[in-house]
């Protein structure tokens, strides 16, 4: 079984978000990047599916030279190799034709992706690849079973689950649910250094959309603060001023 | 030229997300001097199908097919592509749901057209631009998105626009694409849905608690006040990862972002990645022991107190004002 682990770098959960004067970038200074929460259950479940001889793990990251140490820390949690894209992560169509080019000829029988990145958020890219590569792909799972050439996934839907099943070759994007993340230890760390890190060129994708600007929620109002008996003015108040009830 | 606006059901029946994405692609149909047409896919009694006449759609496009009762992603997006090509649409509008999130992109690429996930307001259309306002960072932000390509898809995020009447009158047309064989690779085996309870992304009232509830045993009252309420549940991810809760529960930058009317948050510090899932909440009450609790920062009404003295009274006081009103 061979299972492509697509993974993104963001700042970290901690992060202050701001952005330069005109509000057009990102400000990087002081940010601290990590692997994509999301794609760390992704890793974490191809792992746990490949064990014990049963099949590879590569990672697929699209991105400048930065990103490195983020698919270093890929490999020691336990991936065997990865491929990096050298490019701008423009945007979701961008990244997902990069690593539909990559994989289309290469046999995997899984890919899977974090349900979404937690900078950009787009939930796009496993859906994307599915449609570049023409196979089918599963949103937001809870569960990942597989037996043989199958799969029962669990998906999330609203206000319940649905399960289903799909043979291989397909994507997937994990939520919580579908593994635990792993810890890397010091040998999967001093492994890692040596593990194939494959550097390719990206190809010429169309521009479809782009960033223009960003911009913070505006703050709220001061807080009204109540006293722990005074439950019925809160009430009032939710109706009366706010009309949420 | 046209609008598309893909309708999607529940067991049947349309949720009050699809009346606000009607509505919304119904005010998009009017900035482009153009109709709204509906495409639904599955069984939907006529009533229903007629009925999204009233939030601005002119015609529904049906496809009832045996072969299309429950989800198939794959197929799903080929119909709203082939609807979109039929239609000869510019503009092809999702919710942004989690069906919606797996066929957005798929008939993005279809169509090579540029894809605003998460919208929260309407485009702004000047001239040949074409700008859409999505959230980022996880709720931390909002980014502007220009789509350059002819062809524009947008999912909107629920409880983001307000449902409209324009009332007019759809007519229902019978759509029977072709179908590939290979679209149909997914197959649906079972759906479990907890109907008694409210689905918490396209919440408008959510109840929500986290450690300081002190265990799971403590949550009957939380579940008390959100069935008072007619609110979700929630919780925040120390809860959901200590188990106490289920994970579809987690609110926060690595759960859900919710943007319900009313968020109510008790015993939750407020830690910063939990504040970006619900920074679009439109009200948020928070109930803490703690007066230094960050939460309060950006709460609309706090009150410092122990959960489990103003919880109970908080339900008492809404039971009291259901009876009265």
């Amino acid at each position: 079984m061979k299972i492509l682990v697509c993974v993104s770098n963001v700042p970290d959960t901690t992060t202050k978000v701001s952005f330069n004067s005109d509000n057009t970038q990102f400000n990087t200074g002081g940010v601290q990047y990590i692997l994509n929460p999301y794609d760390e259950i992704a890793l974490a479940r191809a792992i746990e599916l490949t064990e014990g001889g049963k099949g590879t793990v590569t990672i697929i990251h699209v991105g400048e030279i930065g990103s490195e140490p983020t698919i270093r820390k890929a490999l020691a949690i336990g991936a065997d190799d990865a491929v990096r894209i050298n490019s701008t992560p423009r945007d979701a169509y961008f990244v997902s034709a990069q690593i539909a080019d990559y994989a289309r000829d290469k046999g995997f029988d899984i890919i899977l992706t974090g349900r979404e990145s937690i900078d950009y958020n787009g939930s796009q890219v496993a859906s994307m690849i599915g449609e570049f590569m023409d196979i089918p792909s599963i949103s937001i799972i809870k569960k990942l079973d597989i037996d043989g050439n199958q799969a029962s996934l669990v998906r999330e839907i609203e206000g319940g689950k649905e399960m289903l099943t799909v043979n291989f070759p397909f994507t997937a994007s994990c939520a919580e649910g579908v593994a635990e993340p792993k810890i890397p230890n010091m040998r999967g760390i001093m492994s890692a250094r040596t593990k194939p890190l494959e550097v390719i060129e990206a190809s010429g994708i169309e521009k479809l959309l782009d960033f223009k600007s960003y911009s913070i929620p505006a703050p709220r109002g001061s807080v009204t603060m109540l006293g722990a008996d005074e439950t019925e003015k809160l009430v009032d108040l939710l109706h009366t001023k706010s009309k949420v009830i | 030229m046209s609008v598309l606006v893909y309708v999607e059901n529940a067991e049947g029946k349309f949720k009050k997300s699809i009346f606000e994405v009607v509505s919304y692609a119904a005010a998009i149909a009017e900035q482009l001097k153009t109709e709204l047409i509906a495409i639904s896919i599955g069984k939907v009694g006529q009533d229903d199908l007629t009925g999204l006449g009233k939030y601005g759609a002119s015609k529904v496009l049906n496809v009832s097919n045996d072969n299309l009762k429950s989800f198939v992603n794959q197929a799903y997006a080929s119909i709203i592509a082939d609807a979109a090509k039929k239609e000869n649409s510019t503009v092809i509008v999702l919710s942004n749901s989690f069906s919606g999130k797996g066929l957005a992109p798929r008939v993005a690429v279809k169509l090579k057209a540029g894809l605003a996930d998460s919208a929260v307001d309407l485009p702004e259309i000047e001239n040949d631009k074409f700008l859409i306002k999505k959230t980022a960072f996880s709720g931390k932000a909002f980014a502007m998105v220009e789509l350059v390509s002819a062809i524009k898809v947008i999912t909107l995020n629920p409880n983001s626009y307000q449902v409209k009447e324009s009332g007019t009158v759809g007519k229902i047309e019978d759509f029977a694409p072709e179908f590939k064989e290979s679209d149909f690779r997914t197959m649906v085996t079972d759906i479990v849905r907890a109907s008694d309870k409210i689905a918490l992304p396209d919440a408008e009232l959510v109840v929500s608690a986290g450690r300081g509830m002190k265990g799971p045993e403590n949550w009957g009252m939380i579940e008390e006040l959100a069935t008072v309420l007619g609110a979700a549940t929630a919780c925040s991810k120390p809860v959901s990862d200590a188990g106490w809760r289920p994970h579809e529960e987690h609110v926060g930058q690595t759960g859900i972002a919710v943007s319900p009317n009313l968020y109510i948050a008790i015993g939750i510090s407020g830690a910063i990645q939990h504040l970006a899932g619900v920074s679009s909440s439109k009200t948020i009450v928070v109930i803490n022991k703690d007066p230094e609790a960050p939460f309060f920062k950006v709460a609309d009404y706090g009150i410092v107190g122990d959960a489990f003295e103003v919880v109970p009274k908080l339900t008492e006081a809404i039971k009291a004002y259901k009876s009265n009103s």
